[in-house]
């Protein structure tokens, strides 16, 4: 395997790549599109957020990186991790991608850990499944990695159970056993939601530290943009199972496209804004997934539907480059830049954008 | 956990001395007459008031019970000169009827009943359990379907009735087992499985079905659980996830519920026994209860309490060592 590179190559072989991506669950009410068209890729050491509501399909797409949906879930498209392609790949292939190339990390760490068993030996048992050895050994290893997640005294917790950690602790125990097998890939979906902001900092303040320490990429699945502001090069904002913008985070934040985008920016609490407009919430619910709205999903949210009439309740606007104002983040493929699914004209977003988001904003990450 | 078991035992005291009153009081309500059963024919005013002297009934209740409770911890004797009997520690009381002491009496028994139990449970936990993780895995297909409804006419048909079945097929009409008997396991443990294969499969049936459902639902419920994904996401055997993840979660409230089953049926499995005719604790007491024996009724009675809550406090013991969240407090 080679060894991670600190200078990411753009466009020319990633690490991972996302191509069309589509997974469908027949049910009793139809068919639920939950992930509709999505494409992105990402080269070593590289960030991707992905980002939307609940319902959007931010989390079916995660699953769907590690081929961990199941039944009567269906999966289209590719995910290649290293130009191996995992869709559709065998089971064995698979099971030695999950937990070894690949690591994931859920939102809630208290039930993504087993409560009747030592952390230690969830550590171990991810560990050895794929590296084998003694168990000493693999035990060795988990104090390593809780060492490395700045578990104090991890010598001794090894041996507690889940229920004697905090949340924070918690997730970066799951942090500890998805890297155990120094994945090229990590997964992290939802990561710091179940947690307080406080401990959510150093959650993230760890991940950056890890990434930059052992050069793995991540896809950080997550509906707060603070978030991605913090950690990610590269985003993709969902919508009812579709891209509806893929950006540059620098060109998210400075010139957002999609009125979406501009509605989850707004809702962002900015002291840019006077009182009453810090905090704007998007009108509305997530569309059903069965039946989703026609034309554009987003059309019975949007305030600026009626500026382009008809359009919107009738064709599924495309994700078009919109050339000018194209990210500067690496390895956007498919052509790099920014591109963003809105029937509204490309000249006069700037003008419609609500004031205090975009150029003048000050959330664009550290 | 010294304090917690020492609370548990003494709470434990408390409910069987509370059963113990509430059984007095109920045979001293019932219009029953153990003096005279006892004499039978014949029987004149002045040998009823003589038995009732040798048994302690002419004193008042509270003075029978207080006798009682005394006797279990210092044993104690019936009767008066040439009737004299010793009813050594611990005496549940003394049976006229057998001409022997209650324990005595229990203890004769409790070997049958306690193989019936152990041996059928057995059985049923491995077939239940079994079947249930299957039909759970298999969820919304034909073998599940054929699953759930097989347990649910194994959860409809009476003991009794599996009982005469089994006994009217293999033993009458195909001849392959013979009459179900006792037989002591170091005996001829030969004798002693063929004896006991029948009563064990017609008590497990009944218990299986019921387990097959709960391990069912709780597998369900387990396999739904994030950890699984996360057992998943770390590149385990489907087999593994389900057996070392799903199922050490799924199999807890099942041994809860084993449990309190193993318990209340060491108390004596009355049908079984009755059908089969093994001489086991339920067909003591049902015999007992026949001859209005009081003494081995309220002997049975209070065994019966024993089981079931010690039942109980294995059970939380068991509990808190399989669910490390559990604190025994």
């Amino acid at each position: 395997m080679s060894p991670a590179s600190t200078s990411p190559s753009p466009g020319r072989d990633p690490l991972v790549a996302v191509d069309d991506l589509h997974v469908e669950f027949p049910t009793n009410r139809g068919v639920v599109r939950a992930v509709t068209g999505v494409s992105f890729s990402l080269g070593r050491g590289e960030t991707v957020g992905i980002v939307g509501e609940s319902g959007s399909g931010k989390s079916a797409t995660a699953l769907a990186l590690l081929g961990l949906h199941r039944g009567s879930a269906r999966v289209h498209g590719s995910v290649r991790l290293d130009g191996q392609e995992l869709v559709g790949a065998s089971d064995g292939l698979l099971r030695s991608v999950r937990g070894g190339r690949a690591g994931m990390i859920f939102q809630d760490p208290l039930s993504a850990l087993h409560p009747h068993y030592r952390v230690g030996d969830q550590i171990i048992e991810a560990y050895r499944t794929h590296r084998g050895g003694s168990k000493r050994a693999a035990r060795r290893r988990a104090v390593e990695l809780l060492e490395m997640v700045r578990i104090p005294r991890a010598d001794r917790r090894v041996d507690d159970y889940p229920h004697q950690f905090s949340g924070g602790m918690r997730q970066r125990i799951m942090i500890a056993m998805a890297l155990s097998c120094r994945p090229d890939l990590l997964v992290a979906d939802e990561p710091t939601t179940a947690l307080d902001v406080t401990t959510q900092a150093e959650v993230l303040g760890l991940l950056r530290d890890l990434q930059a320490e052992l050069g793995m990429a991540i896809v950080l699945i997550t509906h707060d943009l603070g978030v991605v502001g913090e950690m990610a090069d590269q985003v993709v904002v969902m919508y009812a199972g579709r891209v509806v913008e893929q950006a540059s985070v620098e060109s998210i934040f400075s010139e957002p496209g999609h009125p979406y985008t501009w509605g989850l920016l707004g809702s962002l609490v900015s002291l840019d804004r006077p009182r009453p407009d810090r905090l704007l919430a998007i009108p509305g619910q997530p569309p059903s997934l069965v039946n989703p709205p026609t034309g554009c999903a987003f059309h019975p949210r949007c305030p600026h539907a009626e500026t382009v009439g008809a359009a919107c309740q009738h064709e599924i606007p495309l994700l078009l480059g919109t050339g000018a104002g194209g990210g500067t983040g690496p390895g956007l493929g498919n052509g790099g830049g920014r591109r963003v699914a809105c029937h509204l004209p490309v000249e006069r977003r700037a003008e419609l954008r609500p004031a205090g988001i975009g150029t003048t904003s000050e959330e664009v990450g550290s | 956990m010294a304090g917690f078991l020492l609370r548990r035992i003494l709470g434990m005291l408390i409910v069987l001395l509370c059963l113990l009153a509430v059984t007095f009081i109920i045979f001293y309500v019932f219009p029953a007459n153990p003096a005279r059963d006892i004499c039978g024919k014949g029987c004149t005013a002045a040998t009823v008031a003589s038995i009732d002297r040798q048994l302690g009934l002419n004193k008042p209740l509270w003075a029978q019970f207080g006798q009682y409770v005394s006797g279990i911890f210092t044993g104690r004797r019936f009767g008066q000169g040439s009737h004299l009997v010793a009813c050594n520690f611990p005496c549940f009381g003394y049976s006229y009827q057998d001409n022997l002491p209650v324990s005595t009496l229990i203890l004769q028994r409790l070997p049958v009943t306690a193989s019936i139990a152990v041996g059928a449970a057995i059985l049923w936990l491995a077939g239940g359990v079994t079947i249930g993780a299957v039909a759970a895995l298999k969820k919304n297909t034909w073998v599940d379907r054929v699953v759930t409804a097989t347990s649910l006419v194994g959860l409809a048909l009476p003991v009794f009735l599996v009982a005469i079945v089994l006994l009217f097929l293999l033993t009458a009409k195909l001849g392959v087992l013979p009459d179900p008997s006792y037989t002591s396991i170091f005996v001829n443990p030969g004798a002693f499985f063929t004896g006991m294969i029948q009563p064990w499969i017609a008590l497990a049936m009944v218990y299986a079905a019921v387990y097959a459902r709960f391990t069912r639902a709780k597998l369900i419920e387990a396999m739904g659980e994030q950890y699984i994904t996360t057992a998943r996401a770390k590149g385990l055997r489907e087999r593994r996830t389900v057996v070392h993840h799903g199922l050490r979660s799924a199999i807890t409230p099942v041994i809860t519920i084993l449990g309190m089953d193993f318990g209340g049926l060491l108390g004596g499995a009355v049908i079984v026994e009755t059908v089969y005719g093994l001489p086991g604790i339920g067909q003591l007491f049902l015999q007992a209860v026949d001859k209005v024996d009081i003494p081995v009724v309220t002997g049975c009675t209070l065994l019966a309490g024993f089981f079931v809550i010690a039942a109980n406090l294995i059970v939380d013991l068991v509990y808190a060592s399989l669910d490390p969240r559990v604190r025994l407090a």
